[in-house]
């Protein structure tokens, strides 16, 4: 029964990596930017909620909810004005810029918040949990594995069903003769990444109900991403969820057997992934 | 009246390299054009400047007497010009029908084409809509391609190198819906390597060749011989 129980408290777990990552993976997937920044960003959102929290004293899934475009606007402008600067050939610039971003939004955090460990505290919901004949698993995590599964269903709704979607998959492919469909990438682009900061502000009120967070754990997440982005295979969102489900359990059986396991076997899982499959599991994207 | 498009001493480059030196031409409403040339005569360059993947000074491209030189492509198609560009260059991630609606992005106006028109235009494209576009046969491709192009109703088509890696029945079948879309009023600019299937649809041929236009005129004006010397810079004495 306790190793039902450690599975299903990994796989939930993998929820929260899955809605790290989605938003990295999306943001890959439609303009082949690494964005280093990304944990950081889910950290800034995470303060932003924690800031609405305190000051306006609302629950924090409608802080979420309030901070939710505003990160939109965020990525937008950072996107818009900042990251389309980078894209070209050389892989390189986004690399070097996004890194300098993640020192900058880390710092800029410490100024603002000092490197106090936060909460964002949840209220009842925190401690509650549901019995399922005998397991079990706090409402919490069960919200936030719902979650996951609804933004990549929604993602996936939007990519495959909308024009916008088309405009996605077109500029991915060829962003001149999307340019010739009257499509503007740099446009496209800044929306793509208004949505992942959409993504990550539901990352980050996870995180942030979860766990205490402080303005330099932002580099610990972007590893779970890659990782979970890694193992489920570039370009496919289902494999991403797969991904942080497979990093979930394997985390959360690591420590079962030994406390002091649980990140590295995290990590020896997605290396295990690399070395048998290395384009993932569900690998979608061609290049 | 200000011609539909017209080029004044247009000079552009591909990359690094000038291509084209100093082109002037002219399309009027309704009036199919084509440009031939070798390969490597400029006239890709050509159509890429006018369709805004090159950019250029603003007066060296007038659309309606308006200079669009320097617009780029998005602005482009949403003045109702829209290029069919050389190699097809579908979008692999897209089904045959979303290739086609994508193609109706930037410009979303009432005209004759739309999913159900270009599927009645190539009924192939209606049973193969789910096909991935890159599945398709290279002509069916090329069909999508012009399909996609149509999809934004435009008053000004360029079709550049139709006919590239195709084999003769095919380009048969694909300059046979050029009536159809030469009814709906739209003028055209074909760019093509084959003289003959050039000479057959155009009201006015040009001809480039080392980013020069060598010859122009209609169809019937035009000596074989003049053309010969026009497209190769060979004597006329190599024709036989």
């Amino acid at each position: 029964m306790s190793f039902i129980d450690t599975l299903l408290q990994g796989v939930l777990l993998g929820g929260l990596y899955a809605l790290f990552a989605a938003g990295l993976s999306l943001v890959f997937g439609i303009m082949r930017l690494v964005n280093l920044a990304h944990g950081d960003l889910i950290v800034l959102a995470a303060f932003l909620i924690l800031l609405i929290v305190s000051t306006f004293g609302l629950d924090p899934f409608l802080a979420a909810v309030i901070a939710a475009p505003m990160m939109f606007g965020i990525g937008w402008l950072l996107q818009y004005h900042l990251l389309n600067r980078t894209l070209g050939k050389d892989i390189l610039p986004p690399l070097l810029v996004t890194f300098g971003l993640s020192i900058v939004i880390q710092n800029g955090l410490l100024e603002g918040f000092t490197a106090d460990s936060r909460r964002i505290s949840a209220g009842a919901l925190e401690t509650a949990s549901v019995n399922f004949g005998g397991i079990s698993a706090g409402v919490m995590p069960l919200v936030t594995f719902a979650s996951a599964v609804l933004v990549i269903v929604a993602l996936n709704q939007l990519i495959y069903r909308t024009a916008l979607g088309r405009a996605f998959r077109a500029t991915s492919d060829d962003v001149v003769t999307a340019s010739l469909m009257g499509i503007r990438p740099n446009a496209i682009f800044a929306i793509a990444t208004g949505l992942a900061m959409m993504i990550v502000t539901v990352a980050a009120l996870y995180l942030g109900t979860r766990a205490n967070f402080d303005p330099t754990a932002g580099p610990a997440r972007l590893i779970y991403a890659f990782e979970a982005v890694i193992i489920g295979g570039l370009g496919s969102l289902w494999g991403t969820l797969a991904g942080g489900i497979i990093l979930g359990v394997a985390q959360t059986v690591g420590a079962a057997i030994n406390p002091e396991w649980q990140i590295l076997s995290g990590h020896i899982a997605f290396l295990l992934v690399l070395l048998f499959r290395p384009r993932g599991l569900f690998p979608r994207a061609v290049d | 009246m200000p011609s539909l498009i017209e080029t004044r001493s247009l000079t552009a480059f591909y990359g690094d390299l000038q291509a084209v030196f100093g082109v002037d031409i002219r399309l009027d409403a309704g009036e199919t054009i084509a440009v031939i040339g070798a390969n490597g005569a400029g006239k890709s360059t050509l159509m890429r400047s006018i369709a805004g993947v090159i950019a250029n000074r603003p007066e060296m491209i007038l659309h309606r007497g308006e200079p669009i030189g320097a617009l780029a492509a998005p602005d482009v198609v949403r003045r109702g010009i829209a290029l069919v560009p050389e190699g097809r260059k579908l979008f692999p991630s897209l089904t045959v029908e979303e290739n086609l609606q994508v193609g109706a992005y930037g410009r979303k106006v009432e005209g004759p084409w739309t999913l159900e028109s270009i599927y009645g235009l190539f009924p192939i494209l209606k049973e193969r809509r789910r096909n991935p576009a890159t599945a398709l046969s290279g002509g069916q491709q090329q069909m999508v391609a012009i399909g996609r192009a149509l999809m934004s109703n435009p008053e000004i088509l360029l079709c550049d190198e139709l006919s590239l890696g195709l084999a003769p029945v095919i380009i048969k079948d694909i300059y046979a819906a050029f009536s159809k879309i030469r009814a709906t009023g739209a003028a055209i600019v074909i760019v093509e390597q084959d003289i003959a299937q050039a000479l057959k649809v155009a009201d006015r041929v040009y001809c480039m060749m080392e980013g020069r236009i060598t010859l122009s005129g209609r169809p019937a004006e035009l000596d074989r011989a003049d053309i010969h010397a026009a497209y190769f810079g060979a004597e006329t004495h190599e024709l036989h």
